[in-house]
């Protein structure tokens, strides 16, 4: 099985960075990976065990790997509102809001959830892969703004705990309030100040603690008993993948604009953010190729990189490929010829030489009846 | 997922595949714990269709997990004779049973002596401990 060595790697790389959690996962026996820089748990009992306990019970993930950028000034929101592309204007104090970073191609460097900590200050959250980049990307554009662009990323450790019971879990075992969705809160938490966040990359109910490197450990032990399952990032992705939320880096990347990927909600052109032109020139003329998501009929596990075809030709590449646990299909997303990307088309996916059916869907590909839930 | 074994009985490839010999010219094939422990839990196993030509060192089939797809190399050369149809709704037994419930292909051996090249248990054994 040679392939083995490649997507199960042994871990010898001592560059690789620890989150303050590392020794809780080498503990519960993780297999743990390189991932953006950093030693990953990808797994501890298996993707599909740790993917159903977060659909039907509750699980958590060390997502430390995260970055965060604190943006502080009175020129936070004008900045924001230059460099997002959602309207930052309407981000309320205690309030998310999901946005995408763009060149002024309309290329998107990234995507992200801004919170508003306090009046002129924000904590930008962003993919461990891109933090640095995305720094770089923030710092020439924050000239001429009375602002200043901090990177706090060790100030933070992620834990995010997902599932129809972990609010009632982490209400039971942490004794704080829990904002509702799109809101954050502060509490103490270990005795020290932390941000609980009402958001998430499952589909379903939670939150995000943004906590103390330190009182990581302690928490992690405290969920893990009051029965949180630990979940590695495979779990994360194949979770996230049926909820239809992007990947940057698979789904998400320069040579595409939001509107190709199915994400012109969380532009306002109107703002005049960077990029804003070209997402407005690729709204008002469509364009040639999205994003769409599809269900294998049959036999067959998409993978990124597969092309996809229609009438034997290549109209397309798979961007995100798995199993599903829930529905125990292949599923994936990838951008396609746009008069294809309609739910109901019917395609065919190019699976290592084998040409699977597969039908393109609508999102989600899983709805979980937790989240469909008004809170 | 029961402990690691490996079966006295059983001969192994390096690639972490085993075969069983039945009789001079006939073998089931299938992968080894190690193997299934590596890939994690089993969703979908692609056997290769009766009367294919197999050759060894060579890939027949895929396993796939959830996250990952590997190749399932060929101990010895030959033509599939049979495929394990039971793991088309249960390929989660080539973790619970590799060596038994969770076996891949039966196959008509084309050269038997290639048998003297693979692994007994115990090299095997020492082959995963010196990674």
């Amino acid at each position: 099985m040679p392939e083995l060595s490649n997507t199960l790697p042994r871990v010898t790389d001592t560059a690789l960075r620890r989150t303050s959690l590392y020794e809780r996962h080498a503990e519960l026996g993780a297999k743990l990976v390189p991932f953006a820089g950093w030693e990953m748990p990808v797994t501890y009992e298996g993707v599909r065990e740790e993917h159903m306990a977060v659909r039907t019970h509750a699980g958590m993930f060390d997502v430390s790997h995260m970055g965060e950028v604190e943006v502080e000034g009175p020129g936070a929101l004008a900045f924001l509102q230059r460099v997002l592309s959602n309207d930052a204007a309407a981000i309320g104090i205690g309030a998310a809001q999901y946005s995408c970073l763009c060149n002024e191609g309309g290329g998107v460097l990234d995507d992200l959830f801004a919170y508003r900590l306090g009046g002129d200050r924000y904590l930008i959250v962003t993919n461990s892969a891109n933090h640095a980049s995305d720094l770089a990307w923030l710092g020439p554009w924050s000239r001429g703004f009375e602002v200043s662009v901090r990177d706090v990323a060790d100030r933070y450790a992620m834990l995010a705990v997902q599932g129809p019971h972990a609010r009632g879990i982490l209400t039971a075992a942490m004794g704080i309030e829990l904002p509702p969705r799109m809101r954050l809160s502060t509490a103490r938490i270990g005795n020290r100040p932390a941000l609980v966040c009402g958001t998430g990359y499952t589909g379903e109910d939670g939150v995000e603690l943004l906590i103390d490197p330190e009182i990581a450990p302690a928490i992690w032990a405290e969920l893990l008993d009051a029965g949180v399952v630990p979940c590695g990032l495979g779990a994360r992705d194949t979770l996230r993948l049926e909820a239809c939320f992007h990947l940057h880096g698979n789904d998400l990347s320069p040579e595409h604009n939001p509107i190709e990927a199915g994400l012109g909600w969380c532009c306002k052109e109107a703002t005049g953010f960077v990029g804003s032109e070209a997402v407005a020139r690729a709204r008002a003329e469509g364009t040639a190729e999205r994003l769409a998501p599809f269900k294998i009929e049959g036999a067959g596990i998409p993978r990124q990189g597969n092309p996809i075809l229609a009438a034997g030709e290549q109209v397309g590449t798979v961007t995100s490929g798995s199993f599903s646990p829930s529905l125990e299909i292949g599923i994936g997303m990838g951008y396609l010829r746009s008069d294809l990307a309609e739910p109901g088309t019917e395609v065919e996916i190019d699976v290592r030489g084998k040409h699977r059916a597969a039908r393109i869907a609508s999102k989600p590909l899983y709805a979980s009846p937790s989240s469909r839930k008004e809170k | 997922m029961a402990d690691a074994s490996y079966p006295e009985e059983l001969l192994y490839h390096d690639q972490h595949d085993w075969a069983r010999l039945e009789g001079d010219d006939h073998a089931v094939f299938g992968v080894t714990w190690y193997a299934q422990d590596s890939l994690g839990e089993v969703v979908f196993y692609d056997p290769p269709e009766v009367g294919a030509t197999i050759d060894k060192d060579s890939s027949y089939a895929e396993v796939e997990s959830v996250k990952a797809v590997s190749d399932v190399i060929a101990p010895m050369s030959g033509e599939i004779v049979e495929v394990n149809d039971a793991l088309a709704d249960a390929p989660e037994r080539i973790n619970e049973d590799p060596y038994g419930e969770g076996w891949l292909v039966k196959v008509k051996l084309t050269a038997p002596a290639e048998a003297e090249a693979l692994l007994g248990a115990e090299e095997y054994r020492k082959l995963l401990e010196n990674g």
